[in-house]
């Protein structure tokens, strides 16, 4: 029976793992029912932005106050993971803190007092972080997208980090040894005189209780994550890695229509030849994007990674003037679209049955795609490099070359273009009439 | 004002060291004009051996490009490149940040590869190359703030050659609060320029005015023909004609120079 514990502890640990490993393949199943992109060239570049961007933060502190807490939850949770895995061990082989002996007490009691600092620095910048979503006025997080299941969601973190902290100092105070020894109970030690006058198996199974929810919670958190725009913590990486690397201004441009507008325009092309060998069975290209399918597999990564923090938004010329563009919304729409598109597969013995439905005009109106300024300022503000402009051009083309379905002021502008060279209707034969005139 | 064409250099036998693109607004619209012109007076102070497309000049395609119509951007840049190409041209300059943009950036994968400068960039390079010096005695102790062009700024990270060049008008630059990668968009860009705004509570470009207005400026400086249009409009708006003009760094420079 004395064994009980550890296997018991074993079985959940295996179970939280595999419930995880079977959301990521699934996730990356998703992923990569984006179109292929080439996002392999320029390693070193890439390399750099991840560290810079995703390691280092360095667009987080653009906006100093919650750059600086983030940075203090994000530290808070690389570090604590060290204690993570002492719990592991101990869990599994029936040790109390292992690495008390490892490493001696002087180096253990250094790191357990960091960890006891960074989880009251964590749990007041959780408090604070609570606060500004629920308490302060910040337009951002007030936006229509932000209602239901994104507002809880963001509540929701927050609370597990709040009891996930409180559960790591009271487990510390409640160790009577780990007290009595004096080393690294920086913050414990307040917390400990709380529990003046319990017996020792009082404290004890105090303790035990607070290292059972604990890592219990964490398991239970780590399986939330794929559920939830926390997400954001392991998908940062990749997707800064994968990132667009070209000036901003540079949009694609569709090889498919290439191909296409050089026939147009080649004198000698044959419009009735016979199409190459094995081009029978080819789809014809769809121009644009009109559902998750339809875009590339960086777009979907973009979309799974989003955290709703909506610094895009709340820098959007269209969204600040009140326009229905929230390049926000864009990516939570994309991301709940590719998650309808998932069940579907999964409901349907993995393949995609049609369900009558679309990212357009189920979920992203042209009335949005139309008020974009395609500025990039969306994109500037993106704390991970999500790019929503990119998005919102491939349903542009979309709208346009399958639909015909520009503004009917710009299809004026851009038959003006066609006939005169222009967007406005004058004759190309005056191009240079500027200089003539003062 | 003489501004010699491709056509004419060639017919000549001469091939001129940069084309200036003047684009669609540069060439048509009476506001963007007078940018053009200046300029071109600009240009003739420095003696840049330079020429213009002319009638042979066509629409970049951005605006349609921007409007999601591949097909015709790709049309006209295959068309541009085809005429570019056929006058050997290597280096181009323009006022307008969407053309320098999609010359630069979107021309090459087609066949059509330049080294592509705004106007901006390439007056600083003629004041360091010693060609051309400003006077900073016309326009002293004016407030002048800069709005950087979407296209110019976050598209292309062309932020300094612009505030180089106020600098050395004598003139007192101030920033808006969003400025360089965190400024407002005019409100043109992506096609906008050419249809109403969706329903909202504001126009974009009276926002950025206000942005602008908060610096207390008697001249904004733009670098992009469309911001001018739409920051003309946001100060006549405001009414606040009397006391703000809009002007290209181009003009703010012949102007300084007295040409």
């Amino acid at each position: 029976m004395q064994y009980l514990p550890n296997i018991i502890f074993a079985l959940a640990l295996a179970l939280g793992l595999s419930f995880f490993t079977m959301n990521i393949r699934k996730l990356l199943r998703n992923i990569k029912l984006g179109k292929d992109v080439n996002r392999t060239d320029k390693k070193p570049e890439r390399l750099k932005n991840m560290l810079m961007i995703a390691l280092g933060q360095s667009k987080m502190v653009k906006r100093p106050f919650s750059g600086f807490l983030h940075i203090i939850v994000y530290l808070g949770f690389i570090i604590i993971n060290i204690e993570v895995v002492e719990i592991i061990i101990d869990g599994l082989f029936g040790t109390h803190r292992i690495f008390q002996g490892l490493l001696g007490d002087g180096l253990y009691g250094f790191l357990i007092g960091v960890f006891e600092v960074l989880a009251a620095l964590v749990f007041v910048a959780v408090v604070l972080f609570w606060l500004r979503r629920n308490v302060s006025n910040i337009k951002r997080f007030l936006s229509k997208e932000m209602k239901g299941w994104p507002k809880n969601d963001g509540n929701y973190i927050l609370y597990i980090e709040m009891v996930l902290m409180t559960l790591f100092l009271v487990m510390n105070a409640t160790d009577v040894s780990f007290q009595q020894a004096g080393i690294g109970n920086t913050i414990s030690q307040f917390i400990a005189p709380l529990f003046d006058g319990f017996s020792p198996e009082g404290l004890h199974t105090i303790e035990r209780t607070c290292w059972w929810i604990h890592i219990l919670g964490i398991l239970v958190f780590l399986n939330y994550l794929y559920y939830s725009k926390h997400l954001h913590i392991l998908l940062a990486f990749p997707n800064t890695y994968f990132a667009n690397l070209n000036p901003k201004g540079q949009f694609t441009n569709l090889e498919s229509v290439t191909t296409e507008v050089k026939l147009m325009m080649d004198p000698d092309a044959d419009p009735y030849a016979t199409p190459p060998e094995g081009a029978e069975d080819a789809v014809p290209e769809k121009f644009g994007a009109s559902d998750v399918a339809d875009l590339n597999w960086v777009q979907l990564l973009n979309a799974y990674t989003c955290t709703e923090c909506g610094r895009c938004t709340s820098s959007c010329p269209a969204n600040l003037t009140g326009k229905e563009l929230s390049p926000r919304k864009i990516m939570m729409d994309t991301r709940d679209r590719l998650e309808e598109v998932g069940r579907n597969i999964d409901a349907n013995k993995g393949v995609f049955v049609d369900d009558g439905k679309q990212l357009l005009n189920d979920y992203i109106s042209p009335e949005e795609l139309w008020a974009c300024t395609s500025c990039n300022a969306c994109v500037e503000e993106c704390p991970v490099n999500i790019d929503p402009l990119s998005i919102i051009m491939d349903m542009r083309r979309y709208l346009v070359m399958e639909e015909s379905a520009a503004p009917q002021e710009l299809n004026m502008m851009m038959t003006n273009i066609e006939n005169n060279g222009a967007p406005w209707q004058y004759n190309q034969q005056d191009r240079l009439n500027w200089a003539k005139e003062e | 004002m003489n501004v010699p064409t491709m056509a004419d250099m060639m017919a000549q036998g001469k091939q001129p060291k940069v084309l200036f693109w003047v684009g669609a607004a540069g060439s048509y619209d009476d506001r963007a004009k007078k940018i053009s012109r200046a300029f071109v007076k600009i240009l003739h102070q420095a003696k840049v051996d330079f020429a213009v497309l002319g009638t042979e000049e066509s629409s970049t395609g951005d605006a349609a490009k921007r409007a999601g119509n591949e097909f015709l951007f790709q049309m006209q840049a295959m068309m541009n490149i085809e005429v570019l190409n056929g006058y050997e041209v290597k280096k181009i300059v323009t006022c307008d940040p969407h053309s320098f943009n999609t010359l630069k950036n979107e021309y090459p994968s087609l066949g059509g590869k330049y080294e592509v400068f705004h106007h901006t960039q390439f007056i600083q390079n003629l004041i360091s190359e010693g060609r051309l010096t400003l006077d900073d005695t016309t326009l002293k102790g004016k407030r002048v703030t800069f709005h950087d062009p979407c296209y110019l700024g976050r598209a292309n990270d062309v932020y300094e050659s612009p505030r180089e060049l106020i600098k050395r008008l004598g003139v007192n630059l101030t920033e808006m609060k969003r400025h360089k990668s965190t400024a407002l968009c005019c409100g043109a860009g992506g096609a906008q320029m050419f249809k109403d705004a969706e329903k909202g509570d504001k126009e974009i470009n009276v926002l950025r005015t206000e942005d602008a207005l908060e610096t207390k400026p008697n001249i904004i400086a733009t670098g992009c023909p469309y911001c001018n249009t739409m920051m003309t409009d946001g100060i006549k708006f405001k009414e606040k004609e009397a006391e703000v003009v809009v002007k290209d760094i181009a003009e703010l420079i012949a102007e300084a120079n007295n040409l």
